[in-house]
């Protein structure tokens, strides 16, 4: 059966889909596990409901393993994350002991399978500790870090290090995100599923029905941001934007779309701020999605006219992806993975101050046919280099490499 | 571990054309610069083969194709040192133009040397974001395609990959003495006759552009030479 493979080749194109057959000739037959900490929710889970079967497809023999953990294990691994990402959080002993604990009783119940595997994707922090209680393991062990770690709280990080120095290979999405370690770091950036909710092909009504959902004008221009209502993500800074191309553009409307209820307290702060902010303007809309609403995100990314991504800080920023495969142009900060997506008038803007968002705006909404040029140019921008088939392209790469030695040229006959 | 490999692609020069494919991945070095002087320490020790993936690797891997400054040292000198002067003279380095990736990093710290004179301020500068040195592996593979004659390669051609001319035009540039491509390289084989064709496949410029632009004008090249030579 190649059903996966031919709906993406749909996508992607044939070329890219028998380079990736070719690629994995060799690997046929081999045992790949990858092991990450849920089966749904979260990005890296989203990306291996579909790696796994395209891998499985390819002939390759993977599976994924599901981490079992507690709470003390869940809330010492929220911390590693937070702490990878520069926050200063101090983890308790009693927490990491849960944490050796959950990977010791997970062992238990993955050893023969791990032990037994060529190839092991370890995802992220939570089962970094694995590896030390496969003693008799026989294939090669890639830590794959998912996690903008350029920053690290040096303590939390210090105590991952012991456990990730032992792989054979890390991966990072980003040079500037790897680490000193003494194994090869490989960078491989993450992608977007083309075919998920979220990024699929939509029928035009769907499209047009959120306009009346969500009580905006399909006739105005319509500016979007994505993202969680975060001081990094300068919720402020794109309604200050708005603010000053209002004088210039009065008919524009803004829509601010993220995350509902949550447990983040900075959150609350930041949400209640910008519906201060937003309080006396009609054309400003504050949308609070659940986290499931897929689907009317990637209406709203297709009905926007501009998206904006204004980051202040940005690991990789898959939302830029995201609206860049809907053929948009992108007004993003200019921060992390946001500088590898958004080239000046090719794919967007990249900018550091609202008045610089101001000007952009100005431009495109000035500029149409600018627009559906450069919103052209992203969407082949990202089927060429951001899609899932060349996610795997590299992983399929990185294990010929692995497996053929760490030389800078593998000749495969 | 480094191991640079300078020979013709197996299979080349004689017999039929083997096609081949490759595909590139990026590995971190751990060595960056955020100063002017810290680039040019860098590049005096870094492996040549970060420096062939710092001028050619923006082909197969996730980068603009229509960058304003084409390689990575012009860009991080125009992006995030801000030097223009700088920016401009490493963006007009040719690297086709040099004998080896050695004579390619002798010119590159030339023009920094040199820039380090001009300005006292650059040698102190802070770059907005510093330089990270990544070298890449290849991995190479064979597509199993072969063609018999040079009108068979023509009638190939059309649906060959876009990492696979990277293989034959670009990476050919390290394996092969003269820093040829691997067409010509074939071609050669056939006695001279073929001698128009190798000097107009030589006369391409691969450096700006994509390798679908480079395929695209490898193409109307071939197509154009046997139409010339059927009339």
């Amino acid at each position: 059966m190649t059903n996966l493979l031919d709906a993406y080749a749909g996508v992607a194109g044939q070329d890219v889909i028998n380079h990736l057959r070719q690629l994995a000739r060799p690997l046929q037959g081999m045992k790949v596990v990858h092991v990450n900490s849920t089966k749904m929710g979260g990005g890296v889970a989203e990306i291996l409901h579909k790696l796994v079967p395209l891998m499985q497809e390819l002939e390759i023999n993977t599976s994924w393993e599901v981490m079992d953990g507690n709470d003390d294990f869940f809330q010492c691994t929220k911390n590693m994350h937070n702490a990878l990402q520069g926050n200063h959080v101090r983890i308790s002993e009693k927490l990491l002991r849960a944490y050796e604990q959950v990977n010791r009783e997970n062992a238990e119940r993955l050893r023969a399978g791990l032990e037994d595997a060529d190839f092991v994707f370890i995802h992220d922090p939570q089962p970094a500790n694995l590896l030390q209680n496969c003693p008799k393991r026989r294939g090669k062990w890639i830590w794959r870090c998912h996690i903008d770690a350029s920053h690290p709280y040096r303590p939390v990080w210090k105590y991952l290090q012991q456990f990730v120095s032992g792989y054979d290979a890390s991966i990072f999405s980003l040079a500037g995100f790897a680490k000193s370690l003494p194994h090869p770091q490989y960078i491989i950036p993450p992608s977007i599923d083309p075919l998920s909710e979220k990024n699929m092909d939509l029928p035009g009504d769907e499209i047009d029905a959120v306009y009346g959902e969500f009580q905006l004008d399909p006739q105005r221009p319509l500016l979007l941001q994505v993202s969680r209502f975060d001081r990094f993500k300068d919720p402020l800074g794109v309604i200050q934007a708005f603010r000053i191309v209002k004088k210039f553009v009065p008919d524009q409307q803004l829509v601010l779309a993220g995350g509902g209820a949550t447990d983040d307290p900075e959150g609350e702060i930041v949400l209640r701020e910008v519906r201060e902010a937003a309080a006396e303007d009609q054309d400003i809309h504050i949308l609070l999605l659940p986290a499931d609403a897929h689907r009317k995100i990637n209406a709203l990314q297709r009905a926007a006219d501009i998206i904006l991504q204004k980051s202040i800080k940005e690991g990789f920023g898959l939302t830029v992806t995201e609206a860049m495969w809907k053929g948009k142009p992108v007004i993003g900060g200019d921060t992390g993975g946001i500088r590898l997506q958004v080239t000046n008038f090719n794919t967007g803007f990249r900018v550091s101050t609202p008045e610089g968002a101001a000007l952009r705006i100005r431009y495109l909404l000035r500029h149409p046919q600018k627009m559906i040029e450069i919103g052209g140019k992203a969407r082949e921008f990202v089927r060429d280099n951001f899609l899932l088939t060349r996610h795997l392209r590299e992983y399929l790469t990185l294990i010929l490499s692995l497996h053929y030695g760490a030389k800078d040229r593998i000749e495969l006959s | 571990m480094t191991e640079t490999t300078v020979q013709p692609s197996p299979g080349m020069g004689h017999g039929d054309f083997v096609i081949k494919d490759c595909a590139l991945i990026a590995i971190a070095t751990g060595s960056r610069a955020m100063t002017l002087k810290e680039l040019r320490d860098g590049l005096r020790t870094i492996d040549e083969a970060s420096i062939f993936y710092h001028f050619w690797g923006g082909l197969l891997q996730p980068r603009f194709e229509e960058r304003e400054y084409n390689n990575d040292f012009a860009a991080w000198a125009w992006y995030h040192l801000h030097d223009a002067t700088l920016a401009e003279r490493m963006a007009v380095i040719d690297p086709i133009g040099f004998a080896s990736l050695e004579a390619l990093r002798g010119e590159l710290l030339d023009i920094i040397e040199e820039r380090l004179d001009e300005e006292e301020y650059l040698p102190w500068l802070q770059a907005t974001s510093p330089f990270e040195f990544i070298r890449s592996q290849i991995v190479v593979f064979d597509t199993h395609k072969r063609a018999a004659s040079p009108e068979e390669l023509v009638r190939l051609f059309p649906d060959i990959s876009a990492s696979s001319i990277f293989y034959h035009f670009i990476d050919a540039r390290r394996r092969l003495s003269h820093h040829g491509n691997d067409f010509s390289f074939w071609l050669a084989g056939f006695d001279g006759r073929y001698q128009e064709l190798c000097n107009r496949l030589n006369g391409i410029d691969p450096y700006f552009g994509s390798l679908t632009d480079l395929k695209s004008e490898l193409n109307d090249l071939f197509q154009e030479y046997f139409r010339e030579v059927v009339i």
